[in-house]
């Protein structure tokens, strides 16, 4: 089995950041977003292992996935019990901070003939709603591409024991693509979504 | 220009003539304006406080005064204990620190004046600033438990500051018969990571089992209950016959005659509760009671339990002003003495001390903790609470002070394990990266 580590993303310089308000002109947001980089990283890019990268979602997206959390209608072991600490407009807040953070990609190890096969199999079924190789958030789909790959290994698991609702359309396409591909599949565009390392640049 | 820098005139040129001349030097040609923050003590709160106020004003100057070249970080060091981890795993140096400008000098400060504004090291150095945070942790009593002083710790480790002090303890764990006793004393509260002596008892536990299964850990507990106990409890049945004939690990609470009151470190005995029963062990680990750490004290920042009482939104002393204590020598109310709680303060003190070196509103806080507990493989549970200010006191806010729940599936409890080691991962990155 072959492995190779992918290139370094290169960092965004703190100067090249999008936000333009500094920690002192807003203490309270500041202070606020402050608590999820402890597990999510400094700015929501986390390095790892399993804790996933909350940088670069939509607003929608993100206030919607800490709003199941609290509700309970999201399986964690922790965030369920974290999310409960905030309100809706906490969501708001943070959701807008990090909206604005490049989501940054560390290389992990992937295995080539993987993510050939990945890529192959995103292409046919999950580019529909995953778009730009799992780069860009559409309509709630989340960002695959560069997240760490132990957290898309534990989240395709709680689909796939229904401990977390798959959409309609999902469910029928990873159907189709283990049927057709059996479920090493699964494994396969993990790999593929663990070795893109794009860096974001603007994406307004 | 004499007051503009933090070096008094007086130890300019004996600085300059040091290894560390070359960044103060700039500092006082190019930003005599500058407004000066020393941070004392570079462990979580110290390290990231310093890392923070540079965030929110990279105008400030921020020196970080540390006496040590690495940190050893005491989470997960308990994995060391189990064989699971390597000593370098959590070593940190203070590199990462002086990439974000900020000055680290290595040394042991030992006199503080507010009224003059000034720190002094044991070196000699003197710094001036405008706000100070001092962030020392923890020191022993070492006259709390008859015979058990500086002099005995080889032979009966704390290893309550992580380093040289759990390489010896592991060791001694190594060096272990199979059918040994190992004595866990935690101290009464409150003192560094409430839950860590039962992880303790656990991880060591977990090493027993697959090297030395006849063996046994006693833990003699200066305390009648202990965080997580539960969940700790539910742990130990499952994977070392807790309650049964044959169970790894025993506890004797305070009111079984479990507070340790005496040691004799040549007999490797120790004698607890008002009889003085005497238990003996192959290897003994004290955890002796604790308070602020010395430079808390000669600041007069102590109260009489030893720890500093400070305003709960900017950390600052309620004893001395303009000097902010953050972490382990804190009165920070409900948050615990643990590594998280001190970054988390150390994110709240660094906009308090920002806004009180510019004219700007500091904001309103927001704390968490997460305290993670590794109880064997593949079992792990935790703590997690949101606080905020009430009045002047840090509340959890209801409903979000919640531990892992009891009889949680076994993948939930190995979901645990993996995020813990990320906690840490990004944790200590945030601190010294």
């Amino acid at each position: 089995m072959t492995y190779k580590t992918t290139r370094y993303a290169l960092l965004l310089a703190s100067g090249l950041m999008i936000n333009t308000t500094t920690w002192a002109d807003d203490g309270s947001l500041y202070m606020l977003v402050g608590t999820c980089f402890s597990c999510h990283g400094y700015n929501g890019s986390s390095l790892g292992p399993t804790t996933p990268t909350i940088a670069g979602l939509d607003n929608d997206t993100f206030v919607q996935i800490m709003t199941e959390y609290k509700d309970g209608e999201r399986p964690s072991t922790i965030m369920g019990r974290i999310a409960k600490g905030y309100t809706g407009k906490d969501f708001q807040r943070m959701a807008e901070y990090f909206a604005k953070q490049p989501f940054v990609r560390y290389p992990q190890l992937v295995n080539t003939a993987k993510v050939k096969k990945g890529a192959i199999l995103h292409e046919k079924y999950c580019e529909r709603c995953h778009q730009d190789n799992g780069y860009t958030d559409y309509q709630a789909s989340g960002i695959l591409a560069g997240q760490w790959m132990p957290y898309l290994q534990l989240s395709l698991a709680d689909f796939q024991i229904n401990a977390r609702n798959m959409p309609r359309k999902m469910k029928i396409q990873i159907r189709k693509m283990i049927k057709g591909n059996g479920e090493e599949s699964i494994n396969d565009i993990v790999h593929f979504y663990g070795s893109q390392t794009r860096t974001d640049v603007d994406d307004d | 220009m004499p007051d503009m820098s933090q070096i008094t005139r007086r130890n300019f040129i004996k600085i300059a003539m040091g290894t560390t001349a070359a960044g103060m030097v700039g500092g006082i040609t190019s930003c005599a304006a500058k407004k000066q923050v020393v941070v004392v003590g570079g462990g979580a709160g110290g390290a990231t406080v310093a890392k923070y106020i540079r965030k929110a004003d990279p105008s400030i100057e921020v020196t970080l005064i540390e006496p040590n070249e690495y940190y050893y970080t005491c989470f997960m060091s308990n994995e060391i204990l189990a064989g699971e981890r390597t000593i370098g795993s959590i070593k940190f140096g203070y590199e990462g620190l002086s990439q974000h400008g900020i000055k680290v000098v290595r040394g042991y400060v030992n006199n503080i004046k507010p009224a003059e504004k000034t720190v002094t090291t044991q070196e000699g150095y003197t710094f001036r600033y405008d706000r100070l945070v001092i962030s020392p942790g923890i020191d022993f009593k070492w006259d709390a438990i008859e015979g058990y002083d500086e002099s005995v710790v080889d032979k009966m480790p704390h290893a309550w500051r992580a380093g040289s002090q759990t390489i010896t303890l592991r060791k001694q764990l190594e060096t272990m018969k199979d059918g040994g006793t190992v004595i866990i004393a935690p101290p009464p509260k409150p003192f560094r990571c409430s839950t860590a002596p039962y992880e303790r008892a656990s991880l060591i536990a977990h090493y027993l089992k697959q090297h030395k299964p006849r063996s046994k850990i006693l833990i003699l507990d200066g305390n009648e209950a202990f965080p997580k106990q539960q969940l700790f409890i539910q742990g130990w049945k499952k994977l070392y016959g807790y309650g049964t004939g044959n169970s790894m690990i025993e506890w004797l609470p305070s009111s079984k005659e479990g507070k340790v009151v005496r040691v004799d470190a040549k007999q490797m005995a120790v004698y607890t509760g008002d009889f003085e029963d005497k238990h003996t062990a192959a290897v003994i680990n004290v955890i002796p009671p604790q308070q602020a750490g010395k430079i808390a004290v000669i600041a007069g920042l102590v109260n009489q339990k030893g720890w500093c009482p400070i305003n709960k939104k900017t950390f600052e002393s309620l004893q001395q002003p303009g000097i902010h204590v953050i972490g382990d020598a804190a009165q920070a109310g409900k948050m615990p003495k643990s590594a998280h709680a001190a970054y988390s303060q150390a994110q709240v003190c660094a906009m308090a001390v920002v806004a009180a070196l510019s004219d700007k509103e500091m904001g309103t806080p927001s704390y968490l903790n997460t305290c993670y507990s590794i109880i064997g493989k593949d079992y792990g549970v935790s703590v997690a609470t949101v606080y905020r200010l009430k009045g002047k006191m840090i509340a959890p806010v209801e409903g979000a002070d919640g531990l892992s729940p009891m009889d949680a599936s076994a993948e939930d409890r190995k979901r645990e394990v993996v995020y813990a080691h990320s906690w840490f991962k990004n944790l200590t990155h945030e601190m010294f990266g």
